[in-house]
C-alpha cells in the first residue's frame, strides 16, 4: 500500500520543487517492500518456494557483487567523461593478480594484488585517452585483448607446473571468511520456518541477507553508498563530474580533466580489479579462464540501467544477480520469477495509464501481455532461455522505459584543451 | 589527386610501421622477462611464417577476418559500435548450416541459398540492434552486447539434439546435419597451392563496400552521420532510417564472416566452429582505419602473425603472447597516428600564422578554424 501512495508523488511530471531527499529513500523503501511481496505472493502462488529462501538471497548476493562491482567501476568512469570498456579485461586481471598472489600469500594479499592490478590498468587506460585522445572504445577494446592474452601467457609461465596449476587455471585459494550479526539466525530462523504468508518469506529472506555473508561482499555493498558520497558529497567527486560534463568550463576555473579523469580511471579500474579477485577469493576460490564471463560488460549495462546515478546502478545489478543466480535454482523457479515479471509489468502499466495516459501505459501491457503468453506457452523455461534472462530483461526495460536517461554531458569525448587556439 | 591519395596512404603506413616495430619491441622484452630468447624466438617465427605454406594457410585464415573487419568497418564509418558481430555471425551461420543440409540442390544454388539465408539473418539480428538505437534509444553497444549473450543462449538452446543438433558418434561435440557434396565450396588453385574459394567472395565484398562507401548517396549520409550528428540531421539526412541501414549491412556482412569455415572446411556448424571473431573484426578495422584495402592489409597481419606462433608451441613459448601483441600493435598504431596528425595539424596552424600575418582580415577566421 505504500508504495502505491508513495509512487505518484515520484512518478508525476514534471516535478513542481526538487525532491527532498527523505522522500526519494521512502520510495526506495516502499519499492523494496513492495517485491518483497509480490515475491512472496508469487512463490506461493506458483509453488517456488526457492524464490525467496535464504539460500537463494545468499546466491543472489555471490551473483551480484562483482556486477555491482563492475557497475560502480563503470559509474566513476562515465561521470568523469570516459566510456570504460576495459572494466571487463581489468578484470580479468584481478582475477589473474588475485590468484598469483593470493595461493602464495594469503586471500587478503590476493584482494590487495588484484585491486592493485586494476587500478594500474585504470591509469594505463588514462594515459591512452586522456593526453593522448585516443578513442575511448578503441583502447578499452585493446586493452580486453592485452588482458586476455596476458592472462594466459602469465599463466603459461607460472601456473603450469604447479601443482593444481594449468594454463587455463590457478592452484587453489583460501577463501575469505564469512561472517554472521549474532543472535540473527535465533530470531529470525523460527519465523522463516512458521509459515505466516509474507512474513515468513520476508524474514528468510532477510537470514540469507545477515547471516554467512563474506567479508568481501560487505566491503562491496559498502562501497555503493561510498561511492554516492564521494562522487555527490565531496569537492572531489564535484571535480570528477564537472569533468564528465563540461570540461572546458571545469578547467576554465582551475579544475584539470586530466587530473580527476585520471583520478577516476584509476579508481575505476580498482573497483575493476576488486570485482576480479571477489570472483577468485570467494566465489570459486581459483583463477579460471573465462571467469569473468562478460560482467565487466553487464555492469556497463547497469549504469544506463540506473541512469548513471549510483543507487539505481546497484539495483541493476541486483535484478542482473537475482536472474544469473536463477541458473543455479529449481526449473520452478523461472516460471515463478517470469509471473513476478509479468505481475510487475501489469502493476506498472496501471500506474502509468493512471498518470501519464493510455500510450504510456501500452508497452508495457504489451510486455505483460507476452510473457503470460511465454508462462502459458512453455510450462518449463528451458535452461538455455535462463542463461540470457537478465541480458533480455535489459533489453526489454531499456527499450520500453521512458528515455529520461541524462548521461554526463561530455562523456566518451576526449578534452582537447587547445582545440581552439 | 592520386598523388594526395598515395601520400595520405603513406602518412598513415609509415607511422604504422614505426609502431609495429615499437610493438614488436615490447614483445621481445616480454619473452626475455619471462625467460625465453626474443631472438631466437623471433628467427624460428619469421622462418615458419615466410614459409610457402604458411602463405595459403595465413589467406585461409584472413578471409574470415576480412569480412568481420569489413562488417565492423561499416557501422564504425557511422560512429556505432557493432560489437554484436560475434552473435550475428553465429546465429547466421547456424541458420545456413542447418538450410544447407536441409535441402539438396545444383551446386551453385545450394552455396548462393546458403549465402542469402546467412546474409538474412545475420541482418535481421543486427537489426534488432538498429530499431533499438533508432526508436528508443538504447546504445548499440549495449543492445549489441546483450544481443550477444542471447544469441549464445538460443545457439546452445537450437543446438539439443530434440532440434537441430546431431551428437557425432563417441564425442560429445554437438553439431548440425553434415552439407551435402553440393553445398561444398570448391578450393581456389593458385600458384603457390589451394586456397579457400571465398577469397573471391571476400574480394568481392570488399570492392562493393568500397563503391557503397564511397560513391553513392547512402555512403555520403553514412559518413556524415559518422562525422557530426547535428551536420548530418541539418544536411537532411534522415538519421533513423541510416542507422537502421547500416546496422542491416553491417549484420548482412557479419552474417557471411562464418562462411568459408562452414562451406570450404567443417560443412556443418557445431560447438567447436570458431567463436570470437567479431572481436578480432573490429580490431582489424581500426588497423585498417575502416578502409577496405587497409582492413585487407590489417586481416593478413593478423592471420600471419597467428599463423607464425604455432610453431611457439614447439619452443616452449605460449603462442598467447602473440594475442598481448596484437593488442600492442592496435595501441600502439592508433597513437602513432593520433601524434602524427597533431604534428601535421600544429604545421597547418604555423603555416596559418605565417598567412594571417600577411593577411590581416583573414586573422580571426583562419586562427578559429579547426582542421
Amino acid at each position: 500500500m505504500t508504495a502505491v501512495a508513495g509512487t505518484p508523488a515520484r512518478t508525476s511530471a514534471p516535478p513542481p520543487a526538487p525532491r527532498s531527499r527523505r522522500d526519494l529513500h521512502l520510495g526506495l523503501w516502499a519499492r523494496v517492500t513492495l517485491a518483497v511481496v509480490v515475491l512472496s505472493l508469487v512463490s506461493d502462488v506458483a509453488n517456488a518456494p526457492d524464490l525467496l529462501s535464504a539460500g537463494s538471497v545468499g546466491a543472489t548476493l555471490r551473483f551480484t557483487v562483482p556486477i555491482l562491482l563492475a557497475g560502480l567501476a563503470a559509474l566513476w568512469a562515465e561521470r568523469s567523461g570516459v566510456v570504460n570498456i576495459g572494466i571487463e579485461g581489468m578484470m580479468v586481471m584481478g582475477t589473474w593478480f588475485g590468484a598469483f598472489v593470493g595461493y602464495q600469500a594469503g586471500p587478503v594479499a590476493g584482494v590487495i594484488a588484484g585491486v592493485l592490478a586494476g587500478a594500474a590498468f585504470g591509469v594505463g587506460l588514462a594515459v591512452l585517452v586522456v593526453p593522448l585522445r585516443i578513442d575511448q572504445a578503441v583502447a578499452g577494446l585493446a586493452l580486453n585483448l592485452f588482458a586476455a592474452g596476458a592472462a594466459r601467457y602469465l599463466s603459461s609461465v607460472f601456473f603450469e607446473g604447479v601443482p593444481g596449476g594449468q594454463i587455463t587455471q590457478s592452484p587453489r585459494v583460501d577463501p575469505l571468511p564469512a561472517i554472521s550479526v549474532p543472535g540473527a539466525d535465533a530470531v529470525l530462523s523460527p519465523v522463516a520456518d512458521a509459515g505466516i504468508p509474507v512474513l515468513s518469506d520476508a524474514s528468510a529472506a532477510l537470514l540469507g541477507l545477515v547471516t554467512e555473508v563474506n567479508v568481501l561482499t560487505l566491503l562491496a555493498l559498502l562501497l555503493v553508498p561510498a561511492t554516492w558520497w564521494v562522487l555527490w558529497r565531496t569537492g572531489l567527486g564535484l571535480r570528477i563530474r564537472a569533468a564528465g560534463e563540461n570540461p572546458a568550463a571545469a578547467d576554465s576555473l582551475g579544475v584539470s580533466p586530466f587530473v580527476h579523469r585520471t583520478i577516476a580511471l584509476a579508481v575505476s579500474g580498482a573497483l575493476s580489479g576488486l570485482a576480479g579477485a571477489f570472483l577468485v577469493t570467494v566465489a570459486a576460490s581459483i583463477y579460471r579462464e573465462g571467469q569473468t564471463g562478460g560482467r565487466g560488460f553487464i555492469g556497463m549495462a547497469t549504469v544506463v540501467f540506473g541512469n548513471w546515478m549510483a543507487v539505481p546502478t546497484a539495483i541493476g545489478a541486483f535484478i542482473f544477480g537475482f536472474t544469473d543466480a536463477l541458473r543455479t535454482r529449481q526449473e520452478a523457479t523461472v516460471g515463478a520469477l517470469l509471473l513476478a515479471a509479468a505481475v510487475a509489468f501489469v502493476l506498472l502499466a496501471l500506474l502509468r495509464g493512471r498518470h501519464r495516459g493510455f500510450r504510456d501505459a501500452l508497452g508495457w501491457g504489451v510486455a505483460a501481455a507476452l510473457l503470460v503468453s511465454v508462462i502459458v506457452l512453455l510450462p518449463v523455461v528451458p535452461t538455455e532461455f535462463v542463461s540470457f534472462a537478465p541480458h533480455l530483461t535489459t533489453l526489454v526495460v531499456l527499450a520500453l522505459a521512458r528515455q529520461r536517461l541524462r548521461p554526463p554531458a561530455a562523456l566518451g569525448q576526449p578534452y582537447d584543451r587547445d582545440a581552439d587556439l | 589527386v592520386t598523388r594526395d591519395r598515395w601520400a595520405a596512404a603513406a602518412a598513415s603506413l609509415v607511422p604504422a610501421a614505426v609502431a609495429i616495430a615499437v610493438a614488436a619491441l615490447l614483445a621481445g622484452v616480454i619473452l626475455a622477462l619471462t625467460g625465453a630468447d626474443p631472438l631466437e624466438v623471433g628467427r624460428r617465427t619469421l622462418e615458419y611464417g615466410t614459409s610457402a605454406r604458411s602463405a595459403t594457410a595465413v589467406i585461409d585464415r584472413a578471409i574470415p577476418y576480412y569480412l568481420a573487419g569489413i562488417a565492423a568497418a561499416i557501422a564504425f564509418r557511422a560512429q556505432l559500435f557493432n560489437i554484436g558481430i560475434d552473435g550475428q555471425y553465429r546465429l547466421a551461420v547456424l541458420a545456413a548450416a542447418a538450410v544447407g543440409a536441409a535441402v539438396t540442390l545444383p551446386g551453385p544454388l545450394h552455396i548462393a541459398l546458403m549465402v542469402g539465408v546467412a546474409m538474412l539473418v545475420g541482418a535481421g539480428w543486427a537489426a534488432i540492434a538498429g530499431l533499438l538505437a533508432a526508436y528508443r534509444g538504447v546504445s548499440v553497444v549495449i543492445g549489441t552486447i546483450m544481443l550477444n549473450a542471447i544469441a549464445t543462449g538460443l545457439i546452445a538452446w537450437l543446438l539439443d539434439p530434440s532440434r537441430l543438433g546431431v551428437r557425432a558418434p563417441g564425442s560429445n561435440n554437438l553439431s548440425t546435419a553434415p552439407i551435402p557434396e553440393s553445398g561444398w565450396l570448391p578450393a581456389l588453385p593458385t600458384p603457390l597451392g589451394e586456397v579457400n574459394g571465398a577469397l573471391l567472395g571476400a574480394i568481392a565484398v570488399g570492392v562493393a563496400t568500397w563503391l557503397l562507401l564511397g560513391r553513392t548517396r547512402y555512403g555520403f549520409d553514412l559518413r556524415a552521420l559518422g562525422t557530426s550528428l547535428r551536420a548530418a540531421r541539418v544536411s537532411g539526412v534522415d538519421v533513423r532510417r541510416t542507422i537502421v541501414t547500416t546496422m542491416l549491412l553491417s549484420g548482412a556482412i557479419a552474417g557471411l564472416v562464418g562462411l568459408p569455415g562452414l562451406l570450404g572446411d567443417t560443412h556443418a556448424y557445431g560447438l567447436d566452429f570458431p567463436a570470437g571473431l567479431g572481436w578480432t573484426g573490429i580490431s582489424i578495422a581500426i588497423l585498417g582505419r575502416n578502409h577496405p584495402v587497409g582492413i585487407a592489409v590489417g586481416a593478413l597481419l593478423w592471420a600471419w602473425l597467428e599463423r607464425s606462433a604455432q610453431i611457439l608451441d614447439l619452443m616452449g613459448v605460449s603462442r598467447e603472447v602473440v594475442t598481448m601483441l596484437q593488442a600492442v600493435i592496435v595501441i600502439a598504431v592508433v597513437v602513432a597516428w593520433e601524434l602524427t596528425r597533431r604534428a601535421s595539424l600544429r604545421r597547418q596552424r604555423r603555416l596559418a600564422g605565417m598567412l594571417d600575418q600577411e593577411d590581416a582580415a583573414d586573422g580571426p577566421i583562419a586562427a578559429g578554424s579547426r582542421a
